[in-house]
């Protein structure tokens, strides 16, 4: 509760400062927060008469810390930590041992000069635990004031991995001097202290292990989550956090396993997840990131007004303050001593300045000393007291301080900026260029084992922890080539679509980049037409921003094209998660099949007027064959699509209409995608004679078709089932618009699925000449004009035909209009053919009865 | 370029060695006991199957050009001296180096030298531009089987377009330099040689 009084404070302060540049430009904001934080503790101190709030160890360090932790390991720039591991790590252990041996000793030291208050009750064990917590580097402080600073990447990588990596010694530094506290100086053994250096390697080793075990189990699901979208973000998050947790609860480094878990699992994750899932756990990360570090910072000003734990002796604070920057520098010139010997580019003078200065402390070592026990640490006041005060002089002075001293020494800056593709493609060459020359010299040395170890990811690795399709397009030439067309085709977005000319575009010194870049775009549309790789909201505000000046006929067909795609998989998605969920990469296929399923029920209403259609062809053999030729292939066209349950049903069995609908009910039950490929059957089987002559009544009534057209006397099918109706309306609605959407594509799978229909609907005996002919009509789309050429023999031909004529005429009405208008209202032909479907598929049910009786 | 192929390495070439390549003296003794274990044929001179019969190299995306890069124009035998010199593009820029930069010739290590031995990799016809063709090439020996010849092709496009600067549609040397300008060529162009 604290925790949410506390945001709720800070929010608008948050504001204020990112409001103000100027201020947060030379000061810190987590100086700021610090201050900001103090002042609230005091104005709560000075109306409670109490301090409230406290920053508790074990919130920081299972809520606070993870989130910190995860953001920077997670997008730890990996390539430039494992250049650096060596110095990072010697830093890390080496430093971290020596700063707290000497500052303890140190300290210790000046408590037996007598120079410290003698209410300071402390041995020399308890100089190093004091040592061991206030000497390590805290990641939450120097990546809040590094970031800003903005130093060369070399510099920022080497000061925060090892803020990073000397967790785990300032663990095990802690546990082992606490223990060695609780103990006294007179029970610890040798074997004691070889406890301690082995419990060192466990903790670290199995910290980084934990981590990486998580890390693999991260990407393996990533791997299979691609039906799942909505929660790939929060199994990133899950799986880091309980690795936090697992290596909490054993006592190992958790840092170290949420670092290493976030490093390792990032590139496979990436590759796995969706663009917005990416987007998501980007934003989210950072989020709690900057949330638990304000958090932090402004409970550490908080507390620090807390009197009642304080003791203050200056000899100590001072003390300590002179220790921690005189050792860490010393450390650090010896270091660096010993590492540019090893080191390609060596570190200079300025880089171990800033390297020293920037040994910020922190929260870290805040919590550890409130965490020690009064009982047995007797001077625990006065530690409370000192770590505060460092930790406010190395957050705020420091931090004030570094950025003019960055200025003054002239360090070297990062200047980012996105990677040009010539960047990417030569750095690449150049890998591979000094792998081969380490190779000529004989000399194993790094880009010998980076090279082993990318042929050993990409060869195993890769295949098994990342998507096919994420593997298959993995290429990081190519990515930066797709990032960047992306950028252009925002860019050339913004700048107005197509009005833009090329001028604006061109960059300065890019002269033939215009055309390029036009084309750059156009294959960005075209790839993402393909479907590859891309993330469909790029491509929908590509798209329509381009076609903002299309007409507004544009727009609805625009608009009813996409409904489909993605009105369906959401309906599945509530429905189940796990049944019949179809994958976004199969997407294409199930276009296909939808489009092949509408063909053919299609072709089965065409089917039903082809008699007529046909028969102007063959107006005499058609009056002879009439009546035989509708009841023969009608039921093999029926059950085609009704699968194979009900294949093997003879029509003649047929005849119980309702027993057939009820069975497809439970059927269609089990699955949306086969309730839909029933529909046709549904339709046929809920014909009734009643329903049949109401409906032509207003059939023939209205022209165009609307409401009214419903039978006013629902069949006993649709009494059962209401939703039948609704059903027909969609299935034939998206097969409109399906048509539109693929035309070109789908020219071989109209072929396929009239030839696949052909050889449904034709029996043996009645295949023929003729009714290849038939079937051809469709698929020529002379449909309108052949049905109102056949109107005057339907009438003659079938019991109802004045319905079908006239709604085939409306269809016919509306068709004079234009082709175009037609094309392009996929929402009023589906209207059209809903209403119509029903009515004449309700025929065919006559023709199996009348042929049946 | 060192006429003789001798065997062994006398103190007055080591001397030259040393001048012009700046690889110190227990550098260049272990990089020539390196290059006598390549020398399968004992002759003083190394061949491209010397080269080739490094096993890494055979699954060196550009391990083919880079040992063509050892060779001299024309010839098919490398002596330790163009072996030396070669290698010498790798040699990191030391502290002291930075200084004396000025006068005397343009040390092999320098920024430029490890530009241009990149950018011969790419200029297989040799004259001084990157062409479409070769820098297709050299992506298609880079980037996995999985990327189509449509997609390697834009980016070609897309890399010539982003450097080219005259609108030759070939990147020039100078244009090289240029596109890279902000890399740390110095760092990401060196190896350690062993003491």
């Amino acid at each position: 509760p604290c925790a949410c009084l506390a945001d709720a404070l800070i929010l608008p302060f948050l504001l204020v400062f990112h409001l103000s540049r100027k201020v947060t430009s030379i000061v810190p904001e987590s100086c700021l927060l610090i201050l900001l934080g103090l002042g609230l503790g005091g104005i709560v101190l000075a109306v409670a008469k109490k301090a409230e709030y406290q920053l508790e160890p074990n919130m920081f360090f299972l809520f606070l810390l993870p989130p910190i932790v995860l953001d920077s390991g997670y997008f730890m720039p990996s390539r430039l930590f494992f250049d650096n591991i060596g110095a990072i790590l010697t830093y890390a252990v080496v430093g971290t041992l020596w700063n707290s041996f000497t500052t303890g000793s140190a300290l210790w030291g000046l408590h037996r000069a007598g120079l410290m208050d003698p209410g300071v009750e402390a041995g020399l064990m308890d100089f190093l635990l004091f040592g061991s917590l206030i000497s390590a580097v805290d990641p939450v402080a120097v990546l809040a004031v590094f970031e800003e600073v903005h130093v060369n990447e070399t510099l920022f990588i080497i000061v925060f991995g090892e803020s990073l990596l000397n967790d785990a010694v300032t663990v095990v530094l802690y546990k082992v001097f606490n223990s060695f506290v609780e103990l006294g100086p007179a029970q610890i053994h040798a074997t004691d202290y070889m406890k301690g250096v082995a419990s060192f390697f466990l903790v670290s080793l199995g910290g980084t292990a934990v981590g990486l075990l998580f890390a693999f189990l991260l990407a393996l699901i990533t791997r299979f989550t691609k039906r799942v979208r909505i929660i790939e973000p929060l199994f990133v998050f899950l799986l880091a956090y309980v690795a936090y947790l697992a290596a909490e609860m054993v006592s190992l480094s958790s840092i170290l396993a949420v670092t290493f878990c976030g490093i390792c699992c990032k590139k496979y994750v990436e590759a796995n997840i969706s663009q917005k899932s990416r987007t998501t756990v980007k934003y989210t990360m950072k989020t709690l990131a900057s949330s638990s570090e304000t958090i932090i910072f402004m409970f550490l000003g908080i507390s620090a007004v807390d009197t009642s734990k304080w003791a203050w002796d200056t000899a100590l604070v001072l003390g300590t303050l002179f220790f921690i920057l005189l050792f860490r520098a010393v450390g650090v010139v010896l270091q660096t001593c010993v590492l540019n010997r090893f080191r390609l580019i060596p570190l200079d003078r300025i880089d171990q300045v800033v390297m020293s200065y920037g040994g910020l402390r922190g929260a870290v070592a805040f919590a550890l000393v409130i965490l020690l026990d009064r009982e047995k640490v007797k001077a625990k006041d006065y530690f409370v007291a000192t770590t505060i005060v460092v930790v406010f002089f190395t957050v705020i002075v420091q931090g004030l301080t570094i950025k003019p001293l960055v200025t003054w020494l002239k360090v070297k800056r990062s200047d980012h900026h996105k990677p040009t593709l010539n960047e990417e493609l030569h750095e690449h060459a150049f890998d591979h260029i000094l792998a081969a020359v380490e190779d000529i010299v004989g000399h194993h040395g790094y880009h010998y084992w980076r090279d082993k170890w990318e042929q050993f990811d990409k060869k195993y690795l890769s295949q098994l922890l990342m998507r096919k399709s994420a593997y298959r397009l993995r290429d990081e030439i190519w990515d930066v080539y797709y990032k960047l067309n992306i950028r252009d085709a925002i860019s050339f977005v913004d700048q107005g679509g197509h009005v833009l000319s090329a001028a604006k575009l061109a960059l300065p010194s890019m002269p033939s980049r215009t055309s390029m870049s036009e084309s750059s775009v156009t294959n960005l549309l075209r790839e993402s037409g393909s479907g590859a790789c891309l993330d469909l909201q790029v491509i929908d505000t590509v798209r329509s921003r381009r076609d903002k000046e299309d007409a507004a006929m544009h727009h609805v067909l625009r608009g009813s094209l996409y409904k489909p795609r993605r009105h369906k998989p959401r309906r599945r998605y509530k429905a189940s998660y796990s049944r019949h969920f179809i994958s976004p990469d199969k997407q294409e296929r199930q276009d296909k099949e939808i489009f092949r399923q509408n063909m053919k029920r299609r072709l089965e209403t065409f089917k039903s007027t082809k008699h007529n259609v046909c028969s102007s062809k063959s107006k005499a053999r058609l009056k002879e064959k009439g009546r035989k030729k509708a009841s023969a292939p009608q039921t093999p066209a029926r059950d085609a699509p009704n699968g194979k349950t009900h294949r093997n049903v003879p029509w003649q069995e047929a005849a119980p209409v309702l027993v057939m609908v009820s069975s497809e009910e439970e059927e269609s039950d089990s699955s949306e995608t086969e309730r839909e490929d029933d529909e046709g059957i549904v339709f046929i089987a809920r014909a009734t004679n009643e329903v049949l002559q109401g409906k032509t009544t207003p059939g023939s009534l209205d022209v165009c078709p609307s409401p009214c057209i419903i039978p006013p006397s629902p069949t006993l099918a649709e009494k059962e089932l209401p939703w039948k109706g609704d059903q027909a309306d969609l299935a034939v609605y998206i097969s409109s618009e399906t048509t539109k959407i693929v035309p070109v594509d789908m020219q071989k799978a109209w072929n396929q699925s009239i030839s696949s229909l052909e050889s449904i609907a034709s029996p043996p005996g009645i295949e023929g000449g003729p009714q290849h002919r038939r079937f051809a009509c469709p698929v020529l789309e002379e449909q309108p004009q052949s049905v109102s050429q056949a109107m005057p023999e339907q009438s003659s031909c079938f019991q109802f035909p004045s319905h079908i004529s006239k709604s085939s005429r409306s269809q016919s009405d509306s068709s004079p209009d234009g082709a175009e208008q037609q094309e392009l209202q996929p929402l009023m032909a589906t209207e059209e053919q809903g209403r119509i479907l029903p009515a004449t598929e309700s025929r065919w049910l006559m023709f199996n009865r009348a042929s049946h009786l | 370029m060192g006429s003789r192929a001798s065997t062994l390495l006398r103190d007055e070439e080591i001397e030259e060695i040393k001048k012009e390549t700046g690889f110190s003296h227990s550098q260049i003794t272990r990089l020539y006991s390196r290059f006598t274990s390549l020398d399968k044929g004992e002759n003083g001179t190394l061949s491209r199957e010397d080269f080739q019969r490094i096993p890494e190299l055979a699954i060196n995306p550009l391990g083919d050009r880079i040992i063509n890069a050892f060779f001299p124009e024309g010839e098919d035998q490398v002596n330790f001296r163009g072996f030396m010199r070669t290698l010498a593009h790798f040699r990191p820029i030391e502290d002291n180096e930075k200084s004396k930069d000025q006068n005397g010739p343009e040390p092999l290590n320098s920024r430029s030298n490890k530009l241009h031995f990149a950018f011969r990799l790419y200029d297989l016809d040799k004259d001084g531009r990157i062409s479409r063709d070769e820098l297709l090439q050299v992506l298609r020996m880079m980037v996995g089987v999985n990327i189509s010849d449509e997609q390697l092709g834009s980016i070609a496009d897309r890399t010539i377009q982003e450097a080219d600067q005259d609108g030759d549609s070939a990147i020039s040397f100078a244009e090289f330099v240029k596109v890279l300008e902000k890399v740390d060529v110095e760092q990401k162009m060196s190896i350690r040689f062993l003491h």
